[in-house]
């Protein structure tokens, strides 16, 4: 408990936490409520489409984790941590934990504020949540912030350089998952096995209208189902989060 | 109580630290003294565990550093007052620092009166000098009241008022009874600072004893010798066993004997003197002398 | 041509520039090879689906223009810079010329090389440039990397941090833009206007291919015409930067 409460004094105690979360949630939130405002009979709006925005405020909090962890390398308070606490294992699953219960409120705000304004601009719509692939939709944005937020103080342990991480972490999740796609026949045959592609089926997946943009994973022919994917997510942040744990012990700090 | 024990750091081919073993002493202000790249640092990573040993270890008051229990209750260290978050108040970093000890929150407003930073303490640490720094990252090593306390090069950069500080700040910390090593290149420095000095060059030990020693055996003791008759005291002392060199403008200089040994044999055989003046060589030529084969980086002058 | 000469050295002295080529190279060409090898009678292979995966090296290309200005700032090099350059709009302009030439030839070597590595994996695919649009789709390349490469400046300088940069430069070009279009009626009517899409609209408008069926969007511009809005807001967007820097501490 300690070491959370330190990880956590550590976080609020500089500025770029705060913004990422503001910019994540003020963001995804009032694209939602632009989307809201301009649907119509031809785009009706339904629990889903309020979701559309919420993976700008997913790559916001990966940033901010990827931070998280780059900073400390790049200030030196690194060092100062492991002369504080000598087991780099337990300040380090401290940090990401910390980084990732935050990564996980902010999914909920952003997913149940993004839902709330919808429901407030157009109140006459149809917004109950009462169907578990509705429920998973909303709620299960804080869960898949969560997992993204692991993996990316996984990958800013491992780079330690910022510019590296984000660059890494951005093009990967934006650009790289879907590039694939473009590789005739076997493209798809790989995408179905990518973690952020399981992130979107355990939020999309039975009866959630697909979006295109980068969330048009759902075609994909996946080996899971919903929960199933978002243990396979979980799975390769957690790997990765160890893999980066192990090297960090092993390295000169 | 500090030891090191057959430390070694290899980096690929170069090796940084080679077989270093040192114990340093309580009650007293050790130097670890050493030209640029001698491996001062990367020694001192490695007691602090932040550096892995190739081979060797290094213990504090018995144990690793790895294996003490809430470590800045036994150790205090400052190797880079730049180890700060520019944008986190110097407040700020020491209840982490304090938090992850289990040290009270008062403990951090105590260590902030201690180096005067309490004015300033909401501020954030990127906008400090570097010798407000300096006092922040020894505040960070006050914290847990530490028997064990290390610093890296604590003067570099700060003004004359801030050495000051720092020295007699150092002095007193031993006079409690504490073990404290501070790293320098700087002979001079050490000189008024140190009590017991461990001197290492290129990774390896040269010498550890106390200041007074090392300064004695390194500096060259020589007598100038003023003399109308010193073509007649020159031979006299050779035959004593003495070294003479005789100066351009006929002084001589005697190496291995003292001013009254010269005095006495003057005197005896009936030579005039109008000087006899014992000469000590400088700091800075003693510790050239010790580490001059051991600079890692060798500026050419003069060529 | 001093000062080309002057960021010509300091940008090749240092790692990341040649880390971000070889891997704008590297991995464009490779998954063209990926893509031209997977190729069969239901997608056939054309000469614009050997193009299909050069967005990826243009955001690397993005990154490093970003990082050769915001890597002056972080280490304090940009003061040494002003001090042996006072005139600081040319020290920057002569930055920006240089990263952009360089983006302009990897652009080319990404297009060229993909389209070749497709053209050796598949003899026997129709691969010649021929069309005007095709010509377009690849030599282009170097064009659309170049006039990237001065946005990313400009909002290096601008922001001055290279986390702050390359986020927004990434998180804007990837996923903004086409998020936009999500918004229902009025995405749409944005996005013609955003320069990314504009940019797509030159290498694209008539190369229809399995990959991008249709356009979708009704652009405002043809094909050329959407390449000078998109230079003119980069060079706009490098205008603003260089009157900031010049009026700013530095």
């Amino acid at each position: 408990m300690t070491l959370l409460a330190v990880e956590r004094i550590k976080l609020f105690s500089t500025r770029s936490p705060w913004w990422c979360m503001a910019l994540a949630i003020a963001l995804t939130v009032g694209m939602a409520s632009l989307i809201a405002a301009n649907t119509g009979d031809q785009f009706p709006l339904n629990v889903a489409v309020t979701q559309s925005f919420t993976d700008f405020g997913m790559v916001v909090i990966m940033v901010m984790a990827a931070l998280a962890a780059t900073t400390e390398y790049r200030f030196g308070t690194i060092r100062a941590t492991f002369l504080a606490v000598p087991s780099r294992t337990g300040a380090l699953v401290a940090k990401a934990t910390v980084v990732a219960l935050l990564a996980g409120v902010v999914g909920e705000v952003v997913a149940f504020g993004s839902w709330g304004i919808s429901k407030l601009i157009k109140p006459n719509v149809d917004l109950a949540i009462n169907s578990t692939a509705e429920w998973r939709n909303v709620a299960g944005t804080g869960l898949v912030f969560m997992i993204a937020a692991l993996l990316a103080v996984a990958v800013g342990i491992l780079i330690r350089q910022t510019a590296g991480a984000v660059a890494i972490l951005l093009v990967y999740t934006m650009l790289v998952e879907n590039l694939i796609g473009l590789i005739p026949t076997l493209g798809q045959k790989i995408q179905r096995w990518l973690p952020f592609m399981h992130a979107n089926n355990f939020r999309t997946a039975d009866g959630a209208p697909v979006t295109d943009g980068p969330g048009a994973g759902s075609q994909l022919d996946f080996p899971f189902g919903p929960w199933g994917s978002l243990a396979y997510f979980a799975a390769i942040g957690v790997g990765l989060l160890v893999v980066a744990l192990v090297v960090a012990k092993r390295r000169d700090a | 109580m500090i030891e090191a024990i057959g430390l070694t750091k290899r980096y690929g081919n170069t090796v940084a630290v080679d077989d270093l073993s040192f114990t340093v002493a309580p009650g007293r202000v050790t130097g670890f003294l050493g030209p640029n790249g001698a491996g001062k640092s990367t020694t001192m990573r490695m007691i602090l565990g932040l550096d892995r040993p190739t081979s060797g270890k290094a213990l504090i008051d018995g144990k690793p550093y790895a294996q003490l229990d809430r470590p800045l209750r036994t150790v205090g260290a400052l190797l880079d007052a730049k180890w700060v978050h520019p944008n986190r108040s110097a407040r700020a970093h020491l209840q982490w620092l304090a938090k992850s000890n289990g040290l009270p929150a008062r403990r951090v407003e105590e260590v902030l009166e201690m180096v005067g930073l309490t004015a300033v303490a909401k501020r954030r640490a990127g906008g400090y000098s570097l010798g407000m720094a300096q006092r922040l990252g020894i505040a960070g090593a006050l914290l847990g009241d530490p028997q064990v306390l290390l610093f890296d090069e604590p003067v570099n950069g700060l003004d004359p008022e801030g050495i000051l500080w720092i020295r007699q700040f150092m002095q007193g910390l031993a006079a409690e009874g504490r073990t404290v090593l501070v790293s320098s290149h700087l002979l001079s420095e050490m000189a008024l600072t140190a009590q017991d000095l461990v001197v290492i060059g290129k990774g390896k030990i040269i010498s550890q004893s106390s200041t007074t020693e090392f300064i004695e055996r390194a500096t060259e003791n020589s007598v100038l010798v003023r003399s109308p008759q010193a073509s007649k005291l020159g031979p006299l002392l050779v035959d004593k066993g003495y070294t003479v060199r005789t100066d351009d403008d006929g002084s001589l200089s005697v190496t291995g004997a003292t001013s009254d040994q010269v005095g006495d044999i003057a005197g005896a055989n009936a030579v005039v003197l109008h000087e006899l003046s014992p000469q000590r060589g400088s700091l800075e030529q003693a510790f050239m002398q010790l580490t001059g084969d051991s600079v890692e980086y060798h500026a050419e002058i003069g060529k | 041509m001093t000062l080309l000469a002057v960021e010509r050295i300091k940008l090749f002295s240092t790692r990341s520039p040649w880390w971000c080529m070889a891997l704008a190279m590297v991995i464009t060409i490779g998954m063209a090879a990926l893509i031209s090898a997977n190729t069969d009678d239901r997608f056939p292979l054309t000469v614009s689906v050997s193009q299909g995966f050069s967005n990826f090296g243009m955001v690397v290309i993005m990154v490093m223009a970003a990082l050769a200005v915001t890597t002056e700032y972080r280490f304090g090099t940009i003061r040494a810079t002003f001090l042996a350059v006072p005139g600081r709009v040319q020290a920057l302009l002569a930055k920006t010329a240089v990263v952009a030439l360089l983006a302009g030839v990897v652009g080319e070597a990404v297009a060229f090389g993909s389209w070749g590595i497709g053209t050796l994996i598949k003899p026997d695919a129709d691969m010649a440039i021929n069309s005007s649009a095709e010509w377009r789709n690849v030599a282009g390349t170097g064009l659309v990397f170049a006039l990237a490469a001065v946005l990313a400046v400009a909002v290096g300088v601008l922001v001055r941090q290279t986390a702050g940069a390359v986020a927004i430069l990434l998180v804007y070009t990837m996923l903004v833009e086409s998020l936009i279009g999500l918004i229902p009626t009025l995405g749409q009517k944005i996005q013609r206007w955003l320069p990314f899409q504009n940019s797509t609209n030159f290498q694209t408008a008539g190369n229809e291919s399995f990959m991008n069926e249709t356009g979708g969007l009704d652009y405002p511009f043809g094909p050329w015409g959407s390449l000078v809005y998109f230079a003119a807001i980069c060079v706009g967007l490098l205008v603003v930067a260089l009157v900031v820097a010049k009026r700013r501490d530095a």
